[in-house]
């Protein structure tokens, strides 16, 4: 036992090493604050610090009456949703500017943040635009001027909706209705920061467009809204990358992300979310295909302490794709709860889902899936493979499917497995004089490598470390 | 044999005056115990994980009522009917629940202490072989409801007991007849096979018209000591607009052998319920499920193999044909506990959709907390593939006859492993039969 004992202290000590990085925050000096708790001053509150249309306003009255309204959904969620008191959360906090074009701009203390994060450089190096959320505004943001010559946009939900309306509004939570689940109307109701995309005809976004977003108050949620509307034939990958602060109470993390992909356009969507381990981080993420177009969803979930997530697409035109491919490391204290949902609605529309997850000390992941294929469809076809790699003895995983299909010539298969790192593969490679700890972290990436790949080539590098990072101390 | 009983339904109060304070105190002590759970649960409800995809807001359990006797025609009509495994040790025959035929063991099984006997009996003579704890199994997988209605109303079925070391060489048969329209019946099975012990049981539920509207709640707990061998079989027959709820426990102890093999043929609705919990090291368990869905017919299959002790074994495989308007769910967890080291469980649902509006629903889970396990799970559900019924065509052979022989050729995966040849051939006759319903 007192072995044990020590193993999982080492693996404490794994992740604060890991989580110094991010764990760093200043002075709350916030000029707008809605104050803690729920209620329909607070909707009113961020609306009209927002300076929202009428019918923006509407929509988040709308949706605070759904979220109260709908119970939490604990009779298949786990339990630990119900230690979040949403009546001790701040819903809003902005700097205090409104979203900045330049980078002298940016109030100073916000630059030594985003230095520590590495943002200039990145930026500098290839990033085509920065979208960098510091807590709910969107505090930065810039893009190349070739971008905005091709009618790219590329700005925040209160610009978008705004400014863009007759561009965003016919799509705005349209994808995910407010009703969809509690915590997507939560969002609508509350949202602030995130990326609105616009891609107009037959252009093709050669870089990643990128956003980081960042907590960075004490029991402060986030509600970033994002949605991203590939117009036909376009081509776009955005990526979303997180960091957070380490604090004593529990953090709420609710986003919502509609992504609508026209005829024969493309989108990809790559996620690496780290959050410190206090996060709930309750995340609803879908998109829509148009006949020939295509959705990818890519999808990293390392830090957290909740991760809900089901990144899902609706195939609603002939011949679209959908695809998720997902990595989750669930940790000690960790519960990493994602999956993937493929809603086909049209003929010859395919989908494939691709699961791989770790689970390390008493850590926990668990995928759910849900795969339909009504009635009068045909020849549409849907794959899935869920593999599970357990470390430790008391190390945990779940698979909960769902698969409905009728129609002609529609064909699902779904494969999971569940494994171990075997013995002789680790004493394969200590032979070779690694340690126990580096056998396992390059066996752990090996199992992981083939999704790692698909990953742009900085994320799959830095995926790679954190992986290394998180299994250290695991074994021995 | 028992009176008629008023024909006011199952559920109502009818339930008090029906059993207040009869029989021997062990039956009044289940029966009330199922009747105050029944009157404290609800009905199963739709935000219920356990009946997702189930047609929940048509299930009722109203409208039905325990028959009486059946005559002494019927009777002996039926028991004639009854010989489905053809080289049975013995047959017990029950009609609407009433037991109409239970032939002597042989003297031999007699003297090894080997009871076969139908409950009513059981507690006359040996009352306490009823107070088994498998008597007080909860339903993990949705169906509490239905069986506290089933020990509300406990009395019908049988015990099969066979002692440490005795070997049953022939297959034991229990037929269970519905005959009367609207009635209702809630057999029970308590099985238990001693250490090192063998025993073949198949049980036919069967409706004695095609069209009879019943319903039947019926309970089996199987337990399988140290190194027993167990085959068991269960098929379900009953009338086109049936309904029908098994809710079954298998446990297996140590190095124990079970076989547990469900078809499912008849009835409107049918819903089966297998908890099977591996609790010694090295328990080895297989379970097979067939059906046939044709009209408007739903299956709902739910089983769960918990594995709590290191070194066992679980291999699940059920397939599905579906034709028409006709719908299957099957469910199914693996549950690995903490400490199961070295487990191999097996799951693998596969559906064949023969109709545009036939629906195979499936959520195949797993739940593993222990690392040193090999699992997996697989689900698939398709059509018959093109390239097979081409090579058919192809040769002469008509659409209509090639689809049916490709079908039957899947199920015959499952078929093949029915232990008797006789009782097989009795099933597969039953599935080919539903192409031509």
């Amino acid at each position: 036992m007192a072995d044990f004992n020590q193993d999982e202290r080492a693996q404490r000590e794994a992740i604060d090493v890991d989580r110094s990085k991010g764990d760093f925050k200043y002075e709350e000096n916030y000029a707008y604050d809605a104050g803690v708790g729920l209620n329909p001053g607070v909707v009113d509150y961020i609306s009209k610090v927002k300076g929202e249309p009428e019918w923006v306003r509407e929509f988040r009255h709308r949706s605070l009456g759904v979220f109260e309204s709908m119970p939490m959904p604990t009779h298949w969620a786990t339990n630990d949703l119900d230690n979040i008191h949403f009546q001790e959360i701040r819903y809003y906090l902005a700097k205090g500017q409104k979203a900045s074009r330049t980078w002298e701009e940016v109030p100073d203390d916000v630059k030594r943040t985003f230095e520590r994060l590495g943002i200039p450089e990145a930026e500098r190096k290839f990033l085509a635009g920065v979208e960098a959320q510091f807590d709910s505004e969107a505090s930065y943001s810039r893009m190349k001027e070739e971008l905005e010559k091709q009618g790219v946009i590329f700005c925040g939900p209160t610009e978008g909706l705004r400014d863009h309306a007759e561009i965003f509004r016919r799509w705005f939570g349209k994808v995910i209705p407010a009703g969809d689940n509690k915590f997507a109307a939560l969002n609508s109701a509350v949202f602030s920061g995130g990326s609105f995309i616009y891609v107009p005809k037959g252009v093709k976004v050669a870089q990643p467009l990128q956003a980081y977003f960042r907590i960075n108050a004490q029991n402060f949620g986030q509600f970033e809204r994002t949605l991203i509307i590939a117009d036909e034939g376009s081509e776009v990958t955005y990526m979303e990358g997180c960091t957070a602060p380490k604090f004593e109470t529990a953090t709420l993390h609710s986003a919502v992300v509609e992504l609508v992909a026209l005829k024969g356009a493309k989108i990809q969507y790559v996620t690496v979310q780290n959050w410190s381990s206090n996060v709930f981080n309750l995340v609803t993420k879908r998109g829509v295909a148009e006949e020939d177009a295509e959705v990818r969803w890519i999808d990293c979930n390392i830090g957290s302490r909740l991760t809900m997530k089901y990144p899902g697409v609706v195939l609603r035109g002939k011949r679209a794709r959908g695809e998720v491919l997902s990595i989750a490391l669930a940790n000690v204290g960790q519960h990493q709860d994602t999956g993937a949902k493929m809603i086909h609605a049209a003929d010859d529309t395919t989908s494939n889902i691709i699961a791989k997850s770790i689970s390390v000390g008493e850590g926990r992941s668990t995928y759910r899936g849900l795969v339909h294929i009504p009635r009068t469809l045909r020849n549409c076809r849907n794959n899935t493979e869920c593999d599970a790699l357990l470390i430790n003895e008391r190390s945990r995983t779940d698979t909960y499917p769902a698969i409905s299909v009728r129609g002609r010539k529609n064909s699902v298969q779904h494969e999971a497995s569940v494994s171990k790192v075997s013995a002789e593969q680790i004493f394969y490679m200590m032979q070779r004089g690694l340690t126990e700890g580096e056998a396992m972290s390059l066996a752990v990436n090996g199992f992981v490598n083939d999704l790692v790949k698909e990953f742009p080539m900085e994320y799959s590098v830095e995926l790679k470390r954190l992986i290394e990072l998180q299994m250290e101390g695991s074994v021995g | 044999m028992s009176a008629p009983v008023a024909a006011a339904g199952v559920t109502d109060n009818a339930l008090q005056s029906a059993h207040g304070g009869k029989g021997p105190a062990t039956l009044a002590d289940i029966r009330r115990a199922g009747r105050e759970a029944f009157a404290s649960l609800p009905m199963p409800g739709r935000d219920d994980e356990r009946w997702r995809f189930s047609d929940v807001r048509s299930l009722s359990l109203d409208g039905f009522a325990p028959a009486g006797a059946p005559s002494t025609a019927d009777a002996s009509r039926l028991v004639r009917g009854s010989a489905l495994t053809a080289d049975a040790e013995a047959t017990l025959v029950f009609v609407d629940g009433h037991c109409v035929s239970h032939p002597a063991l042989s003297a031999v099984l007699v003297k090894a202490g080997v009871v076969f006997a139908p409950i009513e009996d059981v507690v006359r003579e040996r009352p306490e072989l009823l107070r088994d704890e498998a008597l007080r199994h909860p339903a993990l997988l949705g169906g509490a409801k239905m069986l506290a209605l089933q020990r509300a109303w406990f009395g019908s079925g049988y015990v099969l007991h066979v002692p440490d070391d005795v070997e049953l060489t022939k297959p034991l048969s229990v037929v269970h007849w519905a005959l009367a329209e609207g009635s209702a019946s809630f057999p029970h099975a308590l099985i238990r096979v001693g250490a090192r012990a063998r025993a073949a049981v198949h049980e036919w539920r069967l409706g004695a018209q095609p069209d009879l509207r019943t319903l039947s709640v019926s309970a089996t707990d199987l337990h399988a000591g140290p190194g027993a061998k167990i085959e068991r079989l269960s098929v379900q027959n009953w009338g086109s607009a049936a309904q029908s709820f098994e809710i079954d426990t298998v446990t297996a102890e140590a190095a124990a052998e079970v076989t547990s093999v469900n078809a499912a043929v008849g009835a409107r609705r049918a819903r089966l319920e297998n908890v099977v919990r591996l609790q010694g090291e090295g328990a080895d368990v297989r379970l097979l499920g067939i059906t046939v869905a044709t009209g408007e017919q739903e299956f709902d299959q739910r089983t769960l193999q918990v594995h709590a002790a290191p070194g066992a074994r679980s291999d699940l495989l059920f397939k599905n044909a579906l034709l028409d308007r006709a719908r299957t769910v099957f469910s199914g967890l693996i549950k690995v506990e903490p400490g199961a080291q070295r487990t191999d469980a097996y799951q693998t649902n596969r559906n064949l959709l023969l109709s545009p509006e036939a629906e195979a629903d499936s959520l195949p889970g797993l739940e593993i907390e222990a690392n040193d396990v090999k699992c997996s799970h697989g689900a698939t559900t398709g059509q018959i593939s093109p390239e097979e019924l081409f090579y058919l065509l192809a040769r002469g052979i008509p659409l209509a006859a090639a689809q049916e022989l490709l079908a039957q050729g899947f199920l015959e995966e499952v078929l093949t492993r029915i232990g008797d040849a006789g009782a097989a051939d009795a099933v597969r006759g039953m599935l080919r039969a539903k192409f031509h319903s």
